[in-house]
């Protein structure tokens, strides 16, 4: 009963004419606020457009990675970005294919994240080649160079790997949007029309459409769920497959996929509210939605916990001196402070937010979704930068401390994801229109048995009935 | 020759119409491939377009996935061969980081067949005149004929108000 009670409650009964006037406001309206928003994230990322202009001209020496640690602020947001982009597309694929209903408003808004999370983290290796023009050398092609793309390097996975993943994302989020576009189409005049007329590619929501269209949305779930496991996986062996201290490890793998989903989870509760708060949508995005999340993001956090413990007791429990020298620099060296703030951010303070379930509100869960994005900032960074500081021999060690350089692109990139996402809400409903009024129809299991007749099966093409009855 | 559709507040009249548009098919010389609806949500569940349902949709995406497969491997055996580089006696087409990269584009061998059989499947996109309403995007159900004889559009136009129709129209299909 209890069961049957939430999964009523998740179920969004508000007219239809409602939702589309709702959802389809920020469209057409825009405000002041909008346009200041806008102003000032610009303001604020653009230096970090000019700086990077900056490091082309003047070279990577600006930046402070220098021998041996040759991986830092631009690798650590490569893997903090590439971690978030998993909040998307893997929790609506899953969520799709056990058809739960009270995904409905959450997917589009995690679907968004994942294609934009995964836009700025690809930025970041060209920004780390320093010569940015050469970036198609990433890319693996029979060329005439003579520097034939070594497929032994998890570098060029990474190429293949982003390269599916940003595919199939991207048709995800596009796919069920094409309805939407049409609704747009529908009511808007001028330029904005002839605009949304391209987009909607002439939709009509016949019963074929209808169904191809679902179709391929359950094909996409099944086949981007392994695509992204094998990202996180294939990033992980960037770091895995290199004799450093503290990265040659078989845990690494899923060790980074769950540190991704726990960071993609709580970026999405963040974007939840926000987008919520900003656009007025408390009657879709409704506290069910933040619990049932923030009950996900629980089972993260001890997931996390444990691999974390896994991990170090590993390398303590072996005591090779060289390990040893990145794990106490990491413990209780110069990197104390970053560890035990990101035990705090990922672990302490959020734990006792999401299990308790008073706690478990909607500001409980952004609070813990903050600190848990903290900390797993900080966890990439101290993946990245102590083992590179003291590689095998002694006469390699050295230190890393970044630049203004570095910083200030890092800001612009965080800048660049927040307008790319609000300008994504300005241009489509931020929540799938038809997704959510088709929900309106799906009943709770109970209900659905209990009727005591279904509709009758319409075929078009059937042998037409002898009587008209 | 002119489609005739109907403008229909809710499922339950549209299939009343439908049913009695199906019923009317003999009578009036009409194809039932000729009939049509659209909405703005699917209505699968509601019964409608069930024998829209058979496709290959499915059975494609592992074909998609299998010629992925297959240029993985020629990509990276092809131009590992041409361009070998020194690996200490191990084999130049290593089976591991081969299998990575077949790997990956099996995966978007799938996703990308599943795209081109959407725009097949779908025709879209399709900018032509086509029949449509925007009333259907305001929750209304076109339920209707595409292909119409000029004998029987009075008929229809009355059983559709009969099924329900809160408004009737004429569309000119060229």
């Amino acid at each position: 009963m209890a069961t049957n009670n939430a999964s009523k409650a998740t179920v969004v009964d508000i007219p239809s004419e409602k939702i589309r006037k709702d959802l389809l406001l920020p469209v057409f309206h825009t405000s002041r606020r909008y346009y200041v928003l806008v102003f000032v994230l610009v303001a604020i990322g653009l230096p970090g457009m000019f700086v990077y202009a900056y490091q082309m001209y003047e070279g990577m020496g600006v930046a402070g990675i220098t021998r041996p640690v040759f991986w830092g602020f631009y690798i650590t947001n490569f893997v903090f970005w590439i971690g978030i982009s998993h909040a998307g597309t893997l929790i609506s694929a899953i969520l799709r294919l056990v058809n739960a209903t009270w995904r409905r408003p959450v997917t589009r808004c995690a679907e968004a994240i994942t294609v934009f999370a995964l836009a700025i983290g690809a930025q970041y290796p060209i920004i780390h080649l320093g010569r940015a023009w050469l970036f198609f050398w990433l890319i693996p092609y029979p060329s005439e160079r003579g520097i034939w793309p070594n497929f032994r390097s998890p570098l060029v996975w990474d190429f293949f790997a982003i390269s599916t993943y940003i595919t199939g994302s991207l048709t995800f989020l596009l796919l069920p949007i094409i309805p939407d576009w049409a609704m747009v189409r529908d009511r808007a005049t001028g330029l904005r029309k002839r605009v949304y007329t391209v987009l909607a590619l002439g939709w009509r929501g016949t019963p074929r459409e209808w169904h191809r269209l679902e179709v391929a949305m359950r094909i996409m779930a099944v086949t981007i769920l392994p695509v992204a496991v094998s990202v996180h996986t294939i990033v992980s062996w960037d770091f895995a497959m290199a004799p450093v201290p503290m990265w040659h490890s078989t845990v690494f793998g899923p060790y980074f996929v769950a540190g991704a989903i726990f960071s993609g989870i709580a970026a999405l509760i963040i974007v939840m509210a926000l987008v919520r708060k900003a656009l007025h949508l408390e009657e879709y995005l409704k506290p069910i939605h933040f619990d049932n999340l923030g009950k996900l993001l629980l089972v993260m956090s001890l997931l996390w916990l444990y691999f974390i413990f896994a991990e170090r007791l590993t390398v303590w429990y072996g005591n090779q001196p060289a390990e040893m020298a990145a794990f106490w620099s990491i413990q209780r060296g110069r990197f104390a402070v970053l560890f035990w703030t990101m035990v705090c951010c990922n672990f302490l303070i959020p734990f006792p937010i999401l299990a308790i379930k008073k706690l478990r509100t909607i500001a409980g869960t952004v609070i813990a979704s903050s600190t848990i994005v903290v900390g797993m900032w900080l966890e990439r960074f101290l993946i990245v930068v102590p083992p590179l500081e003291h590689k095998y021999l002694p006469y390699d060690w050295g230190s890393y401390r970044p630049t203004w350089v570095e910083i200030t692109i890092t800001v612009g990139t965080f800048m660049g994801m927040i307008l790319l996402y609000v300008l994504f809400a300005k241009f489509v409903p931020i929540i799938s229109i038809w997704e959510l009024k088709g929900g309106q129809h799906a009943k709770p299991i109970a209900e659905t048995a209990n009727a005591a007749v279904s509709p009758p099966v319409i075929r078009l093409n059937d042998a037409l009935p002898s009587t008209n009855s | 020759m002119n489609a005739i559709y109907g403008l229909f507040p809710d499922t339950n009249t549209a299939r009343r119409a439908l049913t009695a548009l199906r019923a009317a098919c003999p009578q009036f010389h009409l194809n039932p491939k000729a009939i049509i609806i659209m909405s703005s949500e699917p209505l699968e569940e509601d019964g409608f377009g069930w024998d829209e349902q058979r496709t290959v949709m499915p059975w494609l995406a592992p074909f998609g996935a299998l010629v992925g497969a297959g240029a993985g491997y020629a990509l990276s055996a092809f131009t590992q061969r041409t361009y070998p580089l020194p690996t200490g006696g191990m084999p130049i087409v290593a089976m591991w980081p081969t299998g990575i990269i077949m790997y990956e584009l099996t995966m978007l061998g799938a996703i990308l067949t599943t795209i081109v059989a959407f725009v097949v499947a779908t025709g879209l996109p399709n900018y032509k005149k086509r029949l449509y309403d925007p009333e259907v995007t305001n929750g209304k159900i076109l339920v209707g004929v595409s292909e119409l004889g000029s004998d029987c559009r009075a008929e229809l136009e009355q059983l559709l108000y009969q099924g329900g129709a809160e408004q009737v129209k004429e569309f000119p299909n060229g």
